[in-house]
């Protein structure tokens, strides 16, 4: 069975008050999550908070204690085992040390046998930018190759649901490019992709929608813009053509708060404000107004990395 | 808020078949150095061994058949086979079994393994049947290098362990025989090195468990005084109980049932490795193991396994005590000795004879008869009586000392007359070689309960 969500969109992931203890530790509690195909989701949360749990059920690989989930339409049952088109890891790629990069594959493929929808080693191997390497031992790889051949590996079962954890780690910007192409490229063609990042640049240039968990709940789950909403006042680095104007217009505007410069640049020419988004937006047309270019205004947190702090310390605390 | 639409995109869950399965499996063990490496020795290093031992000056005839190497090549072959039992096979299987599963915990990649293959299921058939394979692998190779390293040497009639000669086409099938039923032990000690693999997870213990189990078992059986069912009740004494095959008529019985026992170890220990490996949680990471589980989930059924077997063998044999006594072993002695009569004659040029005309008799005591007739030990003094052919109403008499293993097996060593049983240089078809009645190896039925002298 597929379903879909209010808006029409057809679901790849459907959980309702999934819940799961290991003894005494309740790692997923009463959670809720929705991801529309074609997406990508980021789900974040400290250590500890229950992503590499959520996504071990996702894979198969654990049965929830309660709850209800249903990947790709399919109810997950009491038995391990995933449905056909979801693929990813948990906690690193799986890979054998003795065999090449494409005998890894080339095993893997072999289990599908040749009349399965899977795609070519060749052309994996190239998406994640690892065909120079293709006949070496796996044995000498770094971190992050072996992160993209785990993509890869993912990649061959031409997945409708890619689970990712941690997909970014060890990572050059090189790999980082060919990770986040093929990722977007493969969430273009319709597949869904969930990853968890500890890197926030890396999940807001990739994902459209975020879940964050804290101490195995959902604190929050939606669109990223809905998120930066959500996080209140942020504070922004300014850099202006003229400094000084640019401080007493921002002094003079309802919402702005100038902070000084701590954690901007050493240049004097860069200050520091916080506001809610409507102030800055104030902010800029007045700024352009009394003819002040404005070069860079960025978060000096991103409003994901602010949304988690404040999120997380809210729900630890309380 | 959600509606349910269009079942027929419904995905299902095709779990990737067995056949394929165990084809992953075969080759991450074949692409593993040491097992390529194993695989190799297994072809090549005893056909080498035999060669270089056959030639050197001082056999090694602590071993069975260890000192006819000079005389035939078959016996090479067999040394290898019962090196192998000793101490071969429980380190091989060691390697291979005990690893299947604890190297998928050392490389981190059960989760991979079971979201690429989706049922636990086939995932513990498959490597088990590859542990199988990979095991299969190395055992012809082993018998075939064995072989070959013989016939390098040459191809001649063989001395059984009842002093009969056994003609080279005999000794061969009989070898082949015997390599068929060491089958059973490895299964049962591959079967304990996956138990272990699934219990002590990247722990070496496990890879280590089965090499120190079958140790164990070797040295308990060779130096612990145990009932004779309780000895047959142990995987390891299988792996010796093919050493009944050369004697005439063989001893079926000690042979069959450590066949029989093995495979109930293999089975139990195979069931109780498939149900841990079903139960267990791959939500986590690290499997180190535990000395609870291990005692719990390995050690005590298997014990249990060793009661029971011990006890269906003493119920169906009647077998008791130590299964060796004053009059197996006269019955041994006296047979062997009149075997090897006649080879000796045939090499000194003397008058043929048949055992009939030697009419052999033996009597055997332990300890000065200051002890039990009864059980193992190097204190059996035996004398032998035989007819004279060429001297009417003449009896010949020759004193031996025993040394018995508690497995059945015995070197006898002459203790004179010196022109009977002494050491003196005979001359054979392949060289010089010491007299036959000098030193010899024998074999009691430790399950037989006729006791006739």
């Amino acid at each position: 069975m597929q379903t879909e969500d209010i808006t029409g969109s057809t679901c790849a992931v459907r959980a309702r008050g999934i819940t799961k203890c290991f003894g005494d530790v309740v790692a997923l509690d009463g959670v809720d999550l929705d991801v529309a195909a074609g997406q990508i989701h980021g789900v974040v949360g400290p250590n500890g908070a229950g992503k590499t749990t959520l996504f071990g059920l996702l894979l198969g690989l654990a049965v929830a204690d309660r709850g209800t989930l249903e990947v790709l339409g399919t109810p997950a049952g009491r038995s391990l085992a995933a449905p056909d088109g979801v693929a990813g890891f948990v906690d690193g790629p799986g890979l054998y040390p003795a065999l090449t990069a494409r005998g890894n594959l080339a095993a893997l493929a072999g289990l599908h046998g040749p009349g399965a929808r899977t795609a070519g080693i060749d052309d994996v191997l190239e998406q994640v930018g690892l065909t120079d390497v293709a006949d070496d031992k796996v044995r000498g790889f770094s971190l992050g190759m072996r992160q993209r051949l785990g993509l890869a590996a993912a990649l061959l079962t031409k997945p409708r649901l890619l689970v990712l954890d941690e997909p970014a780690n060890g990572l050059d910007p090189a790999g980082k490019k060919h990770v986040h192409s093929t990722l977007t490229q493969l969430a273009a063609d319709g597949a869904t992709v969930i990853l968890s990042s500890h890197r926030m640049d890396d999940l807001e240039a990739l994902c459209s929608e975020v879940t964050i968990l804290a101490t195995g709940r959902v604190v929050f789950s939606g669109p990223l813009g809905k998120l930066a909403e959500a996080s209140g006042e942020l504070d922004y680095r300014l850099l202006t053509s003229d400094p000084e104007a640019a401080r007493r217009v921002a002094a003079n505007t309802d919402g702005i708060r100038v902070v000084g410069d701590a954690g901007a640049r050493p240049d004097r020419e860069v200050f520091v404000v916080r506001a809610l988004l409507p102030a800055l937006d104030e902010l800029v047309s007045r700024l352009v107004g009394a003819g002040i270019a404005v070069r860079e205004l960025t978060p000096v947190v991103s409003p994901l990395e602010s949304a988690f702090l404040a999120l997380t310390e809210q729900q630890e605390s309380s | 808020m959600t509606a349910t639409i269009a079942p027929s995109d419904a995905p299902d869950t095709h779990r990737v078949p067995l056949a394929r399965g165990y084809r992953f499996e075969l080759v991450k063990q074949l692409a593993q150095w040491r097992i390529r490496l194993l695989i190799l020795a297994c072809w090549i290093g005893p056909a080498l061994a035999v060669i270089v031992v056959s030639g050197q000056a001082t056999l090694p005839s602590d071993t069975l058949f260890g000192r006819w190497m000079h005389a035939t090549g078959w016996a090479g072959a067999l040394v290898v086979l019962g090196f192998a039992g000793s101490w071969f096979f429980p380190l091989l299987t060691s390697v291979v079994a005990g690893d299947v599963f604890s190297a998928e915990d050392r490389l981190g990649t059960w989760r991979h393994l079971l979201v690429a293959v989706r049922s636990p299921r086939r995932i513990f058939v498959a490597k088990a049947l590859a542990s199988f394979t990979v095991l299969l692998m190395c055992l012809p190779g082993l018998a075939v290098s064995g072989i070959a390293g013989g016939l390098v040497v040459g191809s001649r009639p063989l001395t059984g362990l009842d002093g009969h000669l056994l003609s080279p086409a005999d000794a061969a099938g009989k070898l082949l025989l015997a390599w068929l039923c060491v089958l059973a032990p490895i299964l049962a000690f591959a079967a304990i090195g996956l138990l272990a693999s699934v219990i002590f997870g990247r722990s070496p213990i496990g890879l280590l468990l089965p090499a120190f189990g079958g140790l164990g078992m070797q040295l308990a059986s060779q130096v612990l005084s145990m009932p004779v069912a309780v000895r047959l009740a142990l995987p390891s004494f299988a792996f010796l109980s093919w050493n009944g095959l050369f004697t005439s008529p063989p001893m079926l019985g000690p042979m069959l049932t450590g066949i029989a026992v093995s495979l109930a170890w293999a089975v139990t220990a195979t069931a109780l490795a498939y149900v841990l490996f079903m139960r267990r949680d791959f939500t986590s990471m690290a499997n180190d193991g535990s000395m609870r589980r291990a005692i719990t989930f390995g050690i005590l059924p298997l014990l249990g396994v060793w009661v029971l077997s011990a006890g269906v063998v003493a119920a169906a044999t009647g077998a008791t005590g130590s299964g060796i006594d004053a009059s197996k072993l006269q019955r041994s002695l006296a047979t062997s000795f009149a075997h090897l009569y006649r080879v000796q004659s045939h090499d000194l040029n003397h008058l043929n004879v048949t055992e009939a005309q030697l009419r052999t008799t033996a009597s055997c005591t332990k300890g000065q008869g200051l002890v039990a007739q009864n059980g193992p030990g190097n204190d059996w003094r035996c004398y032998v009586y035989w007819h004279l052919p060429d001297v009417k109403d003449a009896t010949g008499q020759a004193i031996y000392q025993l040394d018995v293993n508690p497995n059945g097996r015995y070197v006898a060593d002459g203790d004179g007359p010196n022109e009977v049983n002494g050491y003196f240089v005979v001359h054979t078809p392949y060289g010089d070689a010491p007299n036959p009645l000098w030193q010899f190896d024998g074999l009691v039925d430790l399950l037989s309960t006729t006791s006739k002298g």
